[in-house]
């Protein structure tokens, strides 16, 4: 039949072929794992929880059963578009029609490559559905909001007590944590990659799901479903802390604010509840008359690692930026559409009015 | 007998120039007229995508605003989806299915031509929305709540609704046009069963285009009423579950991608038998998984829904659907390799886009496997890992097909070829371009880059590989800037093609190239699949060899065409009016927000159909001459 190949295909004569073929594999394998980087952030290679690691054991299953279809079907259509390539003077080839047996035989090859991928991926789908401590475990409610997250941690014997905070979550480390979620307003998705995939938060749809961080440390999350303008900058914090500095923080979280002692904080807080910012309207300061709901509640602020749902460094220069033009780091936020203070120029803030503002917030540890 | 008096204009006759392409209801310059338009929307898409790249190519850029780049991805998708890819594939439709059928036109041509009127109409309603106040910006799947008035007070989500109804519109006339053609109008012997693939994926196409189009048309009313008539269908805040509409959209969304794709499909079907000079292997088969993926198209739609919070039993069934659905697609892909295997395979460029598809869409099913393992697909879901697969099957998957077809389809169409030098140029830069833009998204996904963002910070590890991204999409660019510098160039002085410039198999190749406008001097009598290839190889003298010579310039004064109309394009134009009156009312009286201007739309189309519907076949004095 076609025993000689052309002299365009002579770079792929049978020993260097081998060789070629072998390099570019190599190659390709190569380009493939450079592009996974477990130090990334946010990368899913990294899976510090059980969630996130029985997805990412499901996603290699699927990798390699992948990998092992493409180099098999790839390999063989080049092989196919190489060896039947048209020669000069070449008639007709045979006229076939098909072959029942060799159809038959590839319909069922893929449906039993498939079993192997469905039977971990329904395992996996109920385990990571199933909460195993539906019960017992610290429970956290989390809202979103365009474009932050309110943290909830209820206290089931004296509502009262219950600890809200925005866009950084404490949990302690190695333990179950059931999480429910909901939204005040659009579509959102709470995703930490390298604890547990994403589930959607849903107006008057609440979800739940359960999270467990194996490794101390700040974690990088984002919102994963678009909402809106400043979609990008939705971002969070998961701290994984020991369980002696998780119950410490809870305990102070749940004290009221400090009250500020120098002059310029005072002069802060006095412009917080003032009539010119009104920012009491929206936030809520514990023990204090700032009660707010709309915005994040702002107790314990100065002890956040970040502002601006984790866009933001908690620095003084920071915060000054952010006061004076939220719109400026978040396009559209609600503050910047109607806070008075950056709708009517004649109460917009002096830099000294700021700078006290600054104080006062850096001061709520 | 009384005749009715109403003084319609005539029907225009020997119409020239723009006039003989506005009033034209010959298939074969509606087929044109789909393309080009098809193509310059592509083009349009295409912009908004490098955009976006420019945008993403490095962290914290300020190319755009985020306003702006919500904008740019909706109208991006929206654009590709119901502007590029749908209406390339409806070129094709109308230009080659009555020739593969060996008809002289569709069975409604007056129908074929509202429907092109109706896609350009429902086009520029929804491209024109860029200059009227700012796009659409909440996704191509325009998910509630956010596309209801409290979060999106602007028209840019009305122009969307209100241009995919009008797209809608374009997609039914269509799809019922092509299912009574192709069920009806064949020439004789050409039973189902020796269709060829491009008209069989057609038949499926419209089917799901009937089907599917109905579901987003009700959710699209909803959304309609409440965002001018103040109902609750998705108003969270009147208790609203904001995942009806998503299970709406992807009842029809989900489909929708195999309209896309089954085209692309039933193309390569074609090419790689011609350019293999062998039938395709298991026609059977591959028509029954084209029909099956048809089907289970349907049964699949929670599989963009895995996060929403549909529970372990509902995630997994779908789950498992959407796995099962791999089964026919790889079927697929196999029997055509197996068509290619054994046979004598010629590179030219149609039949390098086609294997193109080939390998691309192969990557792009298997990280579509990976994402129906709903587990997995919880890191993966809105990421850029998705971005990578929707790229992989719609760019690699249908776009290099419609090329494929493209470059095969030309010499047919203008009787010149594309030049091959330049068409393999254009491959390999496509080719290159694609796999450069589009694999390292794969990274970026399980990186942990979201979907949707404007921006990215820097120390997320997502620049080197946006960058090249980036590059590769202008790679992209310039391939398609090769395409375009091909057919300008060929149009005029390409290489003369002959009737059959390729050896092909199927019916279009036995007229002459152009055809000639009433298709075939006979119809012809179909004896077998691959109707012309057996004809060629065993001179079948039954049918007249069409295409020779003496016929190519000979008048056929006795062949019955119908003649061109206005009222296609009237009627469509109340449809562009009465949709874009919707959004301006006026109070008369007591009676508040009174839309004058869409009743006045409204009433064009009306008269439009009433109009159509008088019109005499042919005017009296005109019946003796057709040429």
């Amino acid at each position: 039949m076609k025993e000689k190949t052309t002299n365009k295909m002579s770079f792929l004569n049978a020993p260097n072929r081998k060789r070629t073929c072998l390099v570019l594999l190599l190659a390709a394998i190569g380009a493939l794992l450079a592009g996974c980087y477990p130090d990334n952030p946010q990368s899913t290679f990294d899976a510090t929880g059980p969630v996130a690691q029985s997805q990412l054991t499901l996603f290699w299953i699927i990798f390699w059963a992948a990998v092992f279809v493409f180099v098999v079907v790839e390999g063989i259509l080049v092989y196919t578009m190489i060896r039947y390539r048209r020669k000069p003077g070449d008639g007709d080839p045979h006229q076939t029609h098909g072959n029942t047996r060799l159809e038959i035989g590839w319909t069922i090859l893929p449906a039993l490559v498939l079993v192997v991928v469905a039977v971990p991926t329904v395992f996996t789908i109920f385990d990571n559905a199933n909460s195993p401590d539906p019960e017992g475990a610290l429970r956290v409610d989390v809202v979103g909001v365009q474009w932050w997250w309110e943290f909830t941690y209820p206290d089931p014997d004296d509502p009262t007590q219950s600890v809200v905070t925005a866009n950084e979550l404490h949990i302690p480390v190695d333990e179950v944590v059931n999480i429910t979620l909901d939204s005040r307003d659009v579509l959102h998705s709470f995703w930490i990659p390298k604890i547990a995939g994403k589930v959607d938060l849903v107006p008057n749809h609440k979800n739940t799901m359960w999270i467990k961080g194996e490794e101390t440390g700040h974690f990088y999350a984002q919102c994963a479903e678009f909402c809106g303008e400043s979609h990008a900058l939705m971002r969070f914090r998961v701290i994984v802390e020991s369980r002696e500095d998780f119950d410490a923080w809870l305990e102070s979280e749940r004290r009221d604010a400090i009250e500020p002692t120098d002059p310029l904080a005072l002069e802060g807080k006095a412009i917080f509840e003032g009539p010119q910012a009104q920012c009491w309207s929206c936030h809520t300061i514990k023990g204090t008359r700032s009660q707010g709901k709309i915005g994040p509640d702002l107790t314990h602020v100065g002890r956040r690692t970040h502002i601006a749902a984790g866009v933001r460094e908690n620095t003084q220069d920071n915060l000054r930026e952010w006061i004076s033009d939220p719109n400026a780091i978040k396009p559209g936020n609600i503050m910047s559409v109607q806070g008075q203070v950056y709708n009517d120029p004649t109460l917009k803030l002096s830099d000294a009015q700021i700078s006290a503002l600054v104080r006062y917030l850096q001061g709520l540890q | 007998m009384t005749t009715l008096s109403i003084p319609l204009p005539k029907r225009p006759s020997h119409p020239t120039g723009i006039l003989d392409w506005i009033t034209t209801i010959d298939h074969k310059k509606i087929g044109i007229l789909y393309g080009v338009t098809a193509f310059i929307m592509f083009l349009t898409g295409g912009i908004e995508a490098l955009y976006m790249r420019v945008q993403l190519s490095s962290p914290e850029a300020t190319l755009v605003s985020p306003e702006v780049f919500n904008q740019l991805f909706t109208m991006h998708a929206t654009t590709m989806i119901f502007l590029g890819v749908m209406p390339m594939g409806a070129a094709f439709f109308n230009y080659i299915v009555p020739l593969q059928i060996g008809a002289r036109d569709v069975a409604f041509p007056r129908l074929n031509a509202f429907s092109y009127w109706t896609f350009l109409f429902g086009a520029l309603i929804l491209k024109l929305s860029w200059f009227l106040g700012g796009a659409p910006n909440a996704g191509w799947f325009g998910y509630s709540p956010i596309t209801g008035l409290e979060y999106n007070p602007g028209h840019g989500i009305d122009f969307w609704i209100l241009s995919l109804q009008v797209l809608g519109i374009a997609s039914l006339a269509a799809a019922f046009n092509f299912i009574v053609t192709i069920l009806n109008m064949r020439a004789p012997g050409m039973s189902l069963m020796r269709l060829p693939l491009f008209t069989w994926m057609t038949l499926v196409t419209a089917f799901l285009l009937i089907l599917a189009f109905p579901v987003i048309t009700v959710a699209l009313i909803e959304l309609l009423f409440d965002r001018f008539y103040e109902t609750n269908f998705f108003v969270t805040e009147a208790g609203a579950n904001p995942l009806l509409w998503q299970h709406l959209f992807w009842i029809f969304g989900h489909p929708e991608v195999y309209i896309l794709i089954l085209p692309a499909m039933g193309i390569v079907s074609e090419i790689l038998p011609t350019f293999s000079k062998k039938p395709l292997f298991g026609y059977p088969v591959i028509v029954l998984s084209g029909v099956i993926i048809g089907f289970m198209g349907w049964m699949v739609w929670s599989h963009h829904m895995f996060t929403v919070g549909l529970g372990p039993v509902a995630n997994s069934v779908f789950a498992i659907t959407t796995m099962a659905i791999a089964v026919p697609t790889g079927v697929k892909i196999f029997n055509w390799i197996g068509t290619m295997w054994g046979g004598s395979i010629s590179l030219k460029t149609p039949m390098l886009f086609a294997i193109g598809f080939i390998a691309l869409f192969i990557v792009g099913g298997l990280s579509g496997v990976m994402h129906a393992s709903a587990a997995s697909d919880a890191q993966q879901q809105d990421t850029y890992f998705v971005v990578a697969h929707i790229h992989y099957v719609l760019f690699g998957g249908a776009i290099f097909a419609l090329f494929a077809g493209i470059y095969y389809w030309f010499p047919k169409i203008y009787g010149r070829f594309l030049d091959e030098r330049l068409g393999q140029v254009n491959f390999w830069l496509m080719f290159i371009g694609m796999n450069v833009a589009f694999f390292p998204m794969h990274f970026l996904g399980l990186d942990g880059m979201p979907r949707r963002v404007y921006t990215y910070p820097e120390n997320m590890g997502w620049d080197f590989w946006n960058l090249i991204s980036t590059i590769g999409a202008f790679v992209l660019g310039l391939g398609v800037l090769i395409f375009m510098v091909n057919f300008i160039k060929s149009v005029r002085n390409g290489e003369v093609a002959s009737a059959d410039p390729w050896d092909g198999r199927t019916l279009e190749w036995s007229i002459p190239s152009p055809p000639p406008h009433y298709n075939f001097v006979t119809i012809p009598t179909v004896h077998d699949r691959d109707a012309w290839w057996v004809q060629k190889r065993e001179r079948i003298p039954a049918v007249p060899v069409a295409g020779s010579s003496a016929d190519d310039h000979e008048e056929h004064h006795d062949i019955h065409l119908p003649q061109p109309s206005y009222w296609p394009l009237v009627t469509a134009l109340g449809l562009f009016i009465g949709a874009y009156g919707l959004l301006y009312t006026i109070d008369i009286g007591s009676i508040t927000r009174v839309p004058v201007v869409a009743i006045i739309g409204g009433a064009i189309t009306i008269v439009g159909i009433a109009a159509w519907a008088l019109e005499p076949i042919n005017e009296p004095d005109e019946s003796t001459e057709h040429h």
